[in-house]
């Protein structure tokens, strides 16, 4: 953008024309709070667990479970076979711990918030003043006319500063906070199911998770409710160095539903950061959760300088018969992604989504996928995923469908396009099919393109410039998944995927 | 990086049990071959490139026996008009073979190649293997240029009259085979190579193509009915400009087959197509593993891959398009199915793209099911008896792979061993 700003601007042109454009095809998010941090030592080792442990007040159990899993972790190596290519990253330089000092006595409410801390959410367009909410999007035909209530778990580095409309919530028994208040309050919840679904042991990034999470939602909804709004955690990485490792558990009892919204931002740096987190699902019969993410970390600049790395273990165990789960993801951040939400299809009659948009510009490379574990009868299982790819950006999909001996009657449908804008950036599929009965149907397409010339001329001809018909073109490519978000992200989403795309056409 | 203990040891007990033949102008790139097995070590169980496929039993020192099948029928193309090399558990017998000599070509076994002066030959033993063996190791490959003990080498510098034929017979019940042929394609010349016969109880197998400019090369291959037969089998194919390689392979026994092609097109607008089809009973066990180079501008590769499995047979296929920066206007196709006809059985597959070019129509899919429902009912209710009518949606299913042989007389004698096949089902 500096091109730009060392333009004369036109007579004629107003400042409001000039600015908006300055603003579009950067990072927006990509500010720090200047807030005073306490930070937990550098590197990881026993003695850090401990502190993490210690600083939320828990239990015994708790933190000798994490000391089994940092053991464990110590005799893991990093995992190799993803496609991304990044140097090698030194645990032990990094903080592990770090949060807003005015965080050290836990605030009662919302009220008593840093006002700092309020003021950078509010910059990021989240509300946590609950009178604030946001009048419902336009068009959301469905929402109530004071406008449709999202409550919102806001993280900032490794705590949670805090959780809008829980009395609300807890009038329709469904709790909703954070994973260090749960571990205290519902300690019997936790022990449960804390590590049912990702145990501690499941691969290197899972488990240093389970070893150093600093925080992260909680979410039981009771047998046969309809959570009454939709739940929505906020990550917002700040501190310098700092890797983020949260921890979110959902449980969805019997017959129950929920809805639930991911974001994350981070500022701008030099150095690349690292971010971990563990998202457990646990869906009962005839329940069903859906959880949609908008990941926009910071990606690092055209060079690939900073930027977050984001390997992420997701994970849903449709335990229950009829039970159902949906993720959907749109990633357009991080200079490194690896990320699999999956779906462990157990009881009979289960089923499972995954929706996903994965945009990479630059430097950015992304391996991301989903696994579909079919194990109980006529369970099915859909998967739809769009990659698109610019600048000198590589961005795989990788997934498994397996059908298991019993899993009879099953089905799965499988659809993955790559789009590919300009020579330098590379598209690639790796699937992997397992079948193991005859009863089950599995089908995998997979296509490989480039943005077509004649939609683009049409466009063109139509008056839009080069990047707003490329920002289409490419919303009707993702149309298929972005149908599949909740209304306030859907907008959202649509206009990431036009910013995250500006600079790759020409 | 050093290898891993047991890897380490069950590669050196491998290489303990062989011995590399005299082999002349070949010595330089044995050596090399075998630096690179010691080097990578022979696949292990563990290893992502076999992740379907246990490789124990084609690695052991030993090969494990395998029975004789006897049967009165006429070996596989005998109604053709064909040029017959013939190799009996590995080794080349100039008795049942024809005489060597024909218009368009020339054929010399590998082990003379030494002391004749054949620089075409030197320049391509062991080379395509080696440029093959990245970005994915095949050690086997590797072991097998350095301890090949017979094959020929076929330069085709016109268009032979006939098809050359390579015979694999299967005489001894253990025996443990390792071939390796070469083949140069000159520019503008034209052949059809033949292949078929289980060769031996455990058969270790590679192939060398190099296809020159303009240069065409069919192969058809027909893997022997020996049921107890092991086989590892590559082909590394390299193409010029306009040069065109089609393949078919068909497999109706063996417990464990693993068939590697990895073709690399060099030239602008060059035509690779492969297909297979295997048919597989009880504990059949069969392997495709595919990989197509993309490295020049406006070419074609597809890939057809149909399996049907019953009685508990594993069909695995891993296929995989890679578009190197720059070669653009690539059209890349690929498509692996199985049709499973009872529960027992199982269809493995990673097919997979890999892309650098943005010019590109690359496109993949993969299914796995039971015979449809729906079209069966409809044959019956026409008055076709089940099992009649199963068979013929068996045969269409195949038809795929079938139809991409361009010789008609050819694509119908491999569809009568499949008939054959349906019709012996108990």
């Amino acid at each position: 953008m500096a091109a730009l700003d060392q333009t004369q601007v036109k007579e004629g042109v107003d400042q409001e024309t000039v600015d908006a454009v300055r603003e579009v095809g950067t990072y927006k998010y990509g500010w720090e709070t200047e807030i005073e941090m306490e930070y937990a030592p550098k590197g990881v080792n026993p003695d850090i667990v401990r502190l993490i442990s210690g600083k939320n007040d828990e239990p015994v159990w708790m933190t000798e479970w994490r000391l089994a899993a940092f053991d464990r972790w110590t005799q893991m190596d990093e995992p190799k076979w993803a496609m991304v290519n990044y140097p090698e990253i030194d645990f032990q330089d990094q903080y592990y711990y770090a949060r807003p000092k005015s965080m050290e006595e836990k605030p009662k409410s919302l009220d008593e918030v840093d006002p700092k801390l309020l003021a950078t959410y509010e910059k990021l367009g989240i509300p946590l003043k609950e009178q604030m909410i946001l009048a419902g999007v336009e068009g959301a035909e469905d929402a109530p006319a004071e406008g449709r209530k999202v409550a919102v778990d806001a993280v900032f580095d490794s705590v949670s500063v805090g959780t809008t409309f829980q009395a609300e919530l807890k009038k329709a028994g469904v709790i909703f906070c954070s994973i260090s208040e749960a571990i205290k309050e519902h300690p019997e919840l936790v022990k449960k199911y804390l590590g049912t679904v990702v145990p501690p042991s499941d691969n290197f990034y899972a488990t240093l998770n389970s070893a150093v999470f600093s925080d992260g939602s909680f979410v039981y909804v009771p047998p046969g409710v309809r959570c009454p709004m939709e739940l929505s955690t906020y990550f917002r990485i700040n501190a310098e160095n700092t890797g983020q490792f949260e921890r979110t558990l959902i449980i969805a009892d019997k017959g129950s539903y929920v809805s639930y919204l991911e974001g994350c931002t981070a500022p701008q740096r030099d150095t690349a950061q690292l971010h971990a987190a563990v998202v457990e699902i646990i869906v009962e019969e005839d329940a069903e959760v859906k959880y949609s993410t908008v990941q926009n970390w910071y990606p690092g600049d055209e060079n690939g300088k900073g930027g977050i790395y984001n390997f992420v273990t997701k994970r849903a165990d449709c335990r229950g018969d009829r039970s159902k789960v949906m993720w959907t993801q749109v990633e357009t951040g991080s200079a490194v992604t690896w990320k699999y939400p999956s779906c462990i299809l157990r009881g009979n009659d289960s089923q499972g989504e995954f929706y996903s948009i994965a945009i990479t510009n630059n430097c950015q490379q992304a391996d991301t996928g989903t696994k579909m574990v079919h194990l109980g009868k006529n369970t099915k299982s859909r998967i739809v995923s769009k990659g698109i790819s610019a600048g000198k950006a590589q961005n795989t999909y990788r997934g498994l469908v397996s059908m298991h001996p019993k899993a009879k009657d099953s089905r799965n449908y499988t659809q993955c396009d790559s789009l590919l804008i300009g020579d330098k950036c590379g598209a690639h599929t790796v699937p992997y099919i397992e079948v193991k009965n005859n009863s089950s149907r599995v089908e995998h397409e997979a296509t490989t393109s480039k943005v077509d010339d004649d939609q683009l001329f049409y466009c063109r001809q139509r008056g839009m410039d080069e990047e707003e018909a490329v920002a289409l073109v490419v919303n009707g490519f993702c149309k298929d998944v972005l149908q599949a978000l909740p209304m306030e992200f859907a907008m959202e989403a649509q206009q990431l995927v036009a910013i995250s795309l500006e600079g790759s056409v020409g | 990086m050093a290898l891993p203990q047991a890897k380490l040891t069950a590669t050196e007990e491998r290489l303990a049990s062989l011995v590399m033949p005299e082999a002349g102008c070949t010595r330089k790139a044995r050596e090399a071959a075998l630096a690179r097995v010691r080097e990578m070590g022979l696949p292990g169980r563990r290893d992502e490139y076999w992740k379907y496929t246990r490789p124990d039993t084609l690695i052991s020192a030993e090969a494990p026996s395998a029975a004789l099948f006897h049967t009165d029928e006429p070996m596989m193309f005998h109604e053709f008009d064909r040029l017959k090399i013939v190799f009996i558990d590995g080794v080349f017998s100039p008795e049942e073979s024809d005489d060597l000599s024909m218009e368009g070509v020339k054929i010399d076994r590998l082990e003379d190649i030494c002391c004749k002066d054949i620089h075409w030959a030197k320049e391509l033993y062991g080379v395509l293997e080696a440029r093959g063996q990245s970005p994915v190791q095949r050690p086997l490959a590797a072991l097998n240029t350095a301890f090949a003990s017979d094959g020929v080498a076929i330069h085709v510098t016109g268009k032979p009259s006939k098809p050359i034929s390579l015979i694999y017979r299967h005489a001894s019940e253990t025996s443990d085979a390792i071939l390796h042929h070469i083949i140069r394609v000159e520019s503008g010349a034209e052949v059809t190579i033949l292949e078929n016969g289980p060769a031996a109880s455990r058969f270790n197998k590679c192939i060398e193509i190099d296809i020159a400019d303009g240069g065409t090369l069919h192969h058809i291959r027909a893997q022997g009915r020996d049921h107890q037969r092991r086989a590892a089998t590559h082909m590394f194919t390299r193409m010029g400009q306009e040069s065109i390689y089609k393949s078919f392979t068909l497999t109706v026994n063996g417990v464990l087959t693993r068939n590697e092609q990895v073709i690399e097109l060099t030239g602008d607008d060059a035509v690779a197509h492969v297909a297979g089809a295997c048919v597989g009973d009880g504990d059949f066990h069969h392997d495709d593993t595919v990989f197509v180079t993309h490295d020049a501008v406006n070419c074609e590769s597809r890939q057809v891959f149909k399996k049907v499995l019953r009685n508990g047979a594993t069909g695995v296929f891993q296929g995989k398009i890679l578009v190197k920066e720059g070669a653009q206007k690539t059209d890349g196709y690929q498509i692996s199915q199985s049709l499973l006809l009872d529960d027992d059985s199982q269809f493995l597959a990673k097919p997979e793209l890999e892309i650098y070019a943005d010019d590109v129509a690359c496109s993949h899919g993969s299914t796995s099911g039971a015979i449809d429902e729906t079209a069966l009912f409809y044959l019956r209710s026409r008055g076709v008896p089940s099992r009649e009518a199963t068979d013929m949606l068996t045969l269409a299913f195949l038809a795929e792979a079938v139809e991409e042989i361009e010789d008609e007389a050819l694509a119908e004698v491999i569809v009568s061993r499949l008939q054959d096949w349906l019709a012996r089902r108990s």
